[in-house]
């Protein structure tokens, strides 16, 4: 068992707090901190609290801190953050990046994120990762200093290019087309999801115009009345208990975007294998193209069609001394080759075995995590209907006296 | 005047829908005095017929009697909107101040229902079958002889028989003069219980029309809730199919989903069927009863002008007196019918209220029950795995 840091540090997100400053531009601009703390995990024999520490951080360090891992690290699948803006909302839920309900779920994903980080067996033990959480003042300075964004441009030009890879791991193939069909099928699910919510919300709100009207019908009605008026009030019930079950609905949503946006990362991942793969694939066709040109040379025999081959036969071959010179410099390059081509073999193979380490740690964690959301979202539903067969047992028994 | 106005069968009513004649005695409620009804109807089977000028749908009309005065004891008939019509404005005009059954109206406005699509044409026959069960619980409309020959007579009979008697528009003078008479300013000797109900009608026809557009709308909301849950159970099936290890589970939850959306279709059946028929159904008596009473204030303004009368002419003291007996008279009889219906007919709504209530929360809890069930076995497969993948990882 690795001894990852969120075994021996306790982390949470604990406040989130609206803030305004100055922004690059020196134009004002409101945004939202959110309070880190953290505290060294004591054995339990000690009996004694230690201090906590804590700093405050914005979501743009959140995602500063992920582009500097996802580069780091392109062979482990990096935690996703949680959304950036609110996505699949429905009617009651705010779009607006400011409101309340979003910065809570928002500060709890962070969390969340944060967590997950420190229970990864590679990504726990990165120095960057740990100020991230420790040291308020420089951190960002830090970042940059270790020159990972030459690295992430390029990175980010490659991960969008399309290339043919010849011989690709079959792995790595299937697992682009699953965390494509990942990704694919969770937004329809998030999609729907948020449209029965809204239906849902309908249907209870609705029997909240009943409280009213029975409560006026009830002034009229001598024996009807008392029946009518408490019937009233169970339905008032029943509409106002839709909105603590849906937000609750939305942190099952929210374990959903997780893997939503984990299906990125692991798409990454497999994108990193086929950007090696065709460096390797590039590379080895060079040498094979440089060997063969070198064998021409030297035998003076010509099996590929050049356009060099035939300037020189229609304006004259070269000298003896001038081929001699292409040849040295071609065995020098070829040379150099060889030593690159075998180097970058084993790069990727070293890739794909801890690539593969990481995929098969995330697939048993998406799995066990998956299986318990669908178990949540059955206790949610369980709740449901009990709260349900308890409001309508009542209305059941005013209307039975009516 | 033989009109029974007792009450000793207030509670005569059928709250549900008899299937058939015979099950009818099992739906019949028994008070403390077990009373045995002898009128059995029902309205089913609609037919439609093409005629060169028209098409028109007919209803079978059955009934079965134990009376004496029917001189079978089985009836077949065949009726269409018209006859019932027909039936109605009979019943008004014989009783002016009993409340008379509503009719389904000829056309419905709201919604695409079609006029003749089969959803329009099964609650119009539902609200007809009613229609005579009401009129034959009703302790003196049961033995009204229109709605006698409207049970039993053949088609023939029938149009002959509907020749007879005053015309259409004599009634609708009748109505016309109940009305403007009304709208002159109401009746000046009308006695307080009047006025109260008069009061006691103005708010519930309001709260009943609310309740009719709330109830609409309920069943609309749900409508559109099963719409999408429809889509909702097959995506996690989607899913399972990429998946291995959450591949059960994800089966299991779409299979929830899915028995959860069948069960709130059975909801919103269950609405259509009980709670929004009963309410617009007394939608439109809300309108019955306001025009009953302005029946009621017309017959006494009669009266009133009469009296006005006679106070300034001293001659034909003798003749107006007679007359003015005789309206009171009229007058007496009509209030004393319409009090009883009154009070009966306020009994059945709080019943028929009562009933049709209930009867949603019972749909409500039979919903959420099923629900409820299928997650909690749902849950109890999930937890059993859980724990034999413990098992199996404690192992050597």
């Amino acid at each position: 068992m690795e001894d990852c840091l969120a075994k021996k540090m306790e982390i949470t997100v604990s406040e989130a707090e609206k803030r305004t400053g100055r922004n690059a531009m020196n134009m004002q601009e409101t945004y939202t901190a959110y309070l880190i703390e953290t505290r060294a995990v004591e054995s339990q024999n000690e009996g004694q609290c230690s201090p906590v520490d804590s700093l405050w951080r914005r979501y743009s360090e959140f995602e500063l801190l992920r582009n500097y891992l996802l580069v780091t690290y392109p062979h482990i699948v990096v935690p996703p953050l949680p959304e950036k803006r609110a996505d699949f909302v429905w009617h009651k839920l705010s779009a607006d990046n400011m409101d309340p309900d979003f910065v809570e779920r928002r500060r709890i994903g962070l969390e969340n994120f944060l967590l997950r980080v420190a229970s990864h067996p590679v990504l726990c033990q990165d120095k960057i990762f740990y100020s991230f959480l420790t040291q308020e003042g420089g951190w960002k300075e830090m970042v940059n200093e270790t020159g990972f964004q030459l690295k992430a441009d390029s990175r980010l030009k490659a991960l969008n290019a399309t290339f043919r890879v010849k011989n690709p791991d079959k792995r790595f193939t299937e697992l682009k087309h699953y965390s494509d069909e990942l990704q694919s099928v969770i937004s329809h699910l998030l999609r729907v999801r948020a449209r029965v919510a809204d239906r849902l919300y309908g249907v209870y709100k609705v029997h909240g115009n009943y409280g009213r009207v029975f409560s006026e019908w009830s002034a009229i009605e001598k024996e009807m009345g008392d029946g009518l008026q408490s019937a009233g009030h169970h339905m008032d019930v029943y509409a106002a208990s839709i909105d603590d079950i849906l937000e609750e609905e939305e942190h099952y949503a929210d374990q959903l975007k997780e893997y939503l946006f984990y299906a990125e990362a692991l798409r990454a991942v497999c994108r990193k294998h086929e950007l090696m793969q065709y460096d390797l694939e590039m590379a080895a066709q060079d040498l094979t193209s440089k060997k063969q040109q070198c064998e021409e040379l030297a035998t003076g025999t010509m099996r590929t069609f050049s356009l060099k081959g035939m300037t020189s036969k229609l304006f004259g071959q070269e000298t003896p001394e001038q081929r001699e010179a292409k040849i040295k410099v071609l065995e020098e390059q070829i040379q150099e080759g060889e030593e690159q081509l075998k180097s970058k073999n084993l790069e990727g193979r070293d890739f794909v075995k801890s690539a593969w380490a990481d995929i098969e740690r995330f697939k048993e964690q998406k799995n066990h995590d998956l299986k318990e959301a669908l178990i949540s979202y059955a206790v949610m539903q369980i709740s449901m209907c009990k709260k349900g067969i308890q409001v309508w047992t009542n209305a059941k028994e005013c209307f039975s006296k009516m | 005047y033989l009109q029974d106005t007792s009450l000793a069968d207030a509670n005569s009513f059928s709250p549900s829908m008899p299937i058939s004649p015979s099950s009818m005695i099992n739906q019949y409620k028994f008070e403390d005095e077990p009373e045995l009804r002898d009128l059995f109807i029902t309205v089913d089977d609609p037919e439609s017929h093409i005629t060169a000028i028209e098409t028109f749908i007919t209803y079978r009309v059955i009934t079965k009697t134990s009376r004496g005065e029917f001189d079978s004891c089985e009836y077949e008939v065949r009726r269409r909107y018209q006859d019932f019509l027909w039936l109605k404005s009979k019943l008004e005009e014989a009783h002016p101040t009993l409340i008379i059954p509503p009719l389904p109206e000829k056309f419905i406005m709201k919604g695409m229902v079609e006029r003749f699509s089969d959803e329009f044409i099964e609650t119009r026959r539902k609200a007809l079958h009613k229609f005579l069960n009401r009129i034959a619980d009703h302790p003196t409309l049961t033995f009204n002889e229109d709605f006698k020959i409207f049970l039993t007579a053949q088609a023939w009979e029938l149009s002959s028989h509907k020749k007879q008697g005053p015309g259409l528009l004599s009634r609708m003078g009748q109505t016309v003069r109940a009305v403007a008479s009304s709208v002159r300013g109401g009746v000046k000797n009308r006695p307080e219980m009047f006025t109260e109900m008069n009061d006691y009608m103005e708010t519930f026809s309001q709260k009943i029309n609310v309740l009719d557009k709330i109830a609409h709308r309920i069943y609309k909301e749900e409508r559109e809730y099963f719409n999408e849950m429809k889509e909702y159970g097959p995506i996690h099936t989607l899913w399972s199919a990429s998946e291995e290890d959450i591949a059960d589970s994800l089966k299991g939850v779409a299979s929830c989903i899915d028995k959860c959306c069948k069960a709130t279709e059975k909801r919103m059946a269950g609405l259509s069927e009980n709670l929004l028929p009963i309410i617009h159904e007394y939608v439109l008596y809300s309108e019955i009863l306001m025009g009953v009473l302005k029946r009621r204030d017309q017959i006494q303004s009669e009266l009133d002008s009469k009296v006005d009368a006679l106070a300034n002419k001293k001659a034909d003291k003798d003749l107006f007196s007679e007359e003015i007996g005789k309206l009171e008279d009229k007058v007496e009889c009509a209030n004393n019918a319409l009090k009883a219906d009154w009070d009966r007919w306020k009994q059945n709504m709080q019943c028929d209220m009562r009933s049709a209530f209930t009867n949603v929360a019972d749909n409500n809890l039979h919903y959420y029950e099923e629900c409820l069930a299928t997650w909690e076995s749902f849950l109890a497969s999930q937890t059993v795995d859980r724990h034999r993948e413990e098992d199996f990882e404690d192992r050597p």
